[in-house]
């Protein structure tokens, strides 16, 4: 009888081992694209990272040398359009997620926004390209930033729903019992307490969207040249290293490093500001 | 808790020569009460949580509501000003005239109803991204008050009224949640207050207290009184021998008894009641 617990007890200490060992292999599996990521673009990129990459506009065909100035640029606009119209729309969407809405109703727009986080970048691209470039008859900084605006709407509205349900029920009562509307109590109680969380979720969303390529490959279109007209096609980040990394030159290839490496450095450091706002916070991210 | 050196208003022992039977409805009408409750029915859903009630709530004393977990004390509290009507499906029978006016007038808007019926919780939930100043003025601000003049007064003013001007009165700027739990609960009563409520409803304010921070809220509760009509639901009947005037006796949604505090804890005419306060149940 005892020996049989022993034994029982080394396979259970064998097992337990090996789903040990597993996970560590799965854990260090998920590390490692990121790892390797960041070596080659460092390894590929790095030396052409410099002054003029940020400052100059690029160089004619044939002619070394220039930067990424205007796609940097470029891209810091569209994501300005884009938090304009998906800032709003998204914060106000988890309001009434989660503080307004019925069961039912909420239900379907969960559902309705999760098709749409589904929904293959590209589409977003096609739809706009639909919408607002075949009518006003021009690639353009709106197009683009509409694109990307319309993908940021639901991430930011789940985001922001989970944050204002973390918000504990009795400052909602306490705001009311003071004889302060609902509005008021959901604007500087609610939404205020819950703010750290409705901010990482909107860096959240910039970082995801501010990689894409598909959607603005047929609305902001890209640019050589300072975009002075958002009615005007503009360059992007994503945009210009899909150029130059599909180009036949040596020295653009060189620049699309540079770029990708930049694009991800810039990520990174959202998503490590979003660790910084949310540091210390298990449960809640208040 | 009961031992605590305090001198109640109405101590159960001074009580005990009164004579069993005083006249039910001769004080509350010394004065026009601040509730009055005909007929009263709560339904959660399908769930009769409150059953054809009436009762009238003198103005400017203290009166107590006792009795078991889920007799729908609470309940009827937050219906004096309107917060039970956060809760999706409830449905209510019956009227509440608070100071002679229909307090359900259809139409009518609950936050102006609740501008004037403050409330008290069982947790104590300072604004935690507001300084202790913020959260005393946050009625006020909200409520459209810029007057630096007339905040800073009302300051001062609702935090020595909730007896905590002298302890944070060098720390207003501090968050409203460094303070101690009891603290933490008299800021609330000052942020109830500093909205000039003509009532305070408590719910339950000492059950998260320890003894000391309990002695410290009842004493207040005593001294706001004069100024306040106060209706305290609790399930401490110590507490509500202690600080209240009148106690009312809850049972599954229904009122059983209500009258002088202290003839209901020496010489109550239900039996139920006895049962209740001598311990036989709940």
């Amino acid at each position: 009888m005892i020996a049989a617990r022993h034994d029982n007890n080394g396979w259970r200490k064998i097992k337990s081992a090996l789903a040990s060992v597993l996970s560590m292999c799965a854990a260090v599996l998920v590390i490692a694209p990121l790892g390797l990521v960041f070596f080659y673009l460092l390894q590929k990129g790095a030396g052409s990272v410099n002054w003029n990459f940020f400052t100059q506009l690029p160089k004619p065909v044939g002619e070394a040398g220039g930067g990424m100035a205007n796609a940097i640029a470029g891209t810091g606009e569209l994501l300005g359009i884009a938090s304009l119209i998906g800032i709003p729309i998204g914060v106000l969407g988890g309001v009434y997620l989660a503080e307004y809405g019925t069961s039912t109703r909420n239900w379907w727009l969960r559902f309705v926004a999760d098709i749409l986080n589904g929904v293959p970048s590209i589409t977003w691209g096609v739809v706009v390209y639909g919408m607002v470039v075949l009518t006003f008859k021009s690639f353009s900084a709106y197009a683009g930033g509409l694109a990307l605006g319309f993908m940021m709407i639901p991430l930011i509205m789940r985001t922001t729903e989970e944050v204002l349900l973390l918000v504990p029920n009795g400052y909602r009562e306490a705001s009311l019992a003071l004889g302060i509307s609902r509005w008021k109590t959901i604007v500087h109680i609610v939404i205020k307490t819950a703010s750290k969380g409705i901010i990482t979720g909107i860096l959240l969303a910039l970082a995801r969207i501010a990689g894409e390529t598909a959607p603005l490959l047929f609305t902001a279109f890209g640019n050589r040249f300072w975009n002075r007209n958002l009615a005007e096609p503009i360059a992007a980040l994503p945009l210009q290293i899909f150029s130059y990394a599909i180009s036949p030159y040596e020295d653009w290839h060189r620049q699309a490093w540079a770029g990708a490496l930049v694009l991800v450095v810039g990520i990174f450091v959202i998503n490590v500001l979003v660790r910084f706002l949310t540091r210390g916070r298990t449960a809640t991210v208040l | 808790m009961s031992n605590l050196t305090m001198s109640s208003p109405t101590p159960i022992s001074k009580s005990s020569g009164i004579t069993p039977t005083p006249p039910e409805d001769s004080n509350s009408q010394v004065a026009a009460p601040a509730f009055d409750v005909k007929n009263l029915s709560i339904w959660y859903g399908e769930k009769r949580a409150i059953k054809d009630i009436s009762i009238q709530i003198p103005a400017r004393t203290v009166s107590a509501i006792i009795g078991p977990s889920g007799c729908g004390k609470s309940t009827f509290l937050r219906c004096l000003n309107r917060m039970h009507e956060l809760v999706p499906r409830t449905r209510i029978e019956g009227q509440i005239l608070f100071n002679g006016e229909n307090l359900y007038r259809p139409g009518s808007d609950p936050a102006m109803a609740r501008r004037r019926i403050g409330m008290v919780f069982q947790k104590s939930n300072p604004f935690p991204t507001m300084s202790i100043e913020e959260n005393v003025l946050v009625g006020l601000r909200l409520n459209g008050v810029r007057d630096r003049h007339v905040l800073n007064e009302r300051l001062e003013k609702s935090l020595r009224m909730a007896a905590l001007w002298d302890e944070v009165k060098d720390d207003l700027k501090k968050p409203g949640m460094s303070i101690s739990g009891g603290q933490q609960q008299r800021l609330c009563i000052a942020r109830a207050v500093a909205v000039e409520p003509e009532v305070l409803l408590m719910d339950e304010p000492c059950s998260a207290l320890d003894p000391i921070a309990t002695a410290r809220v009842e004493e207040l509760i005593r001294e706001l009184r004069t100024r306040y009509t106060i209706v305290i639901v609790t399930h401490n009947m110590q507490q509500a021998s202690r600080v209240s005037d009148r106690t009312a006796f809850f049972y599954v949604g229904e009122l059983i008894e209500f009258g002088e505090t202290a003839q209901i804890f020496s010489s109550p005419r239900e039996r139920k009641t006895e049962d209740y306060i001598t311990g036989r149940f709940g």
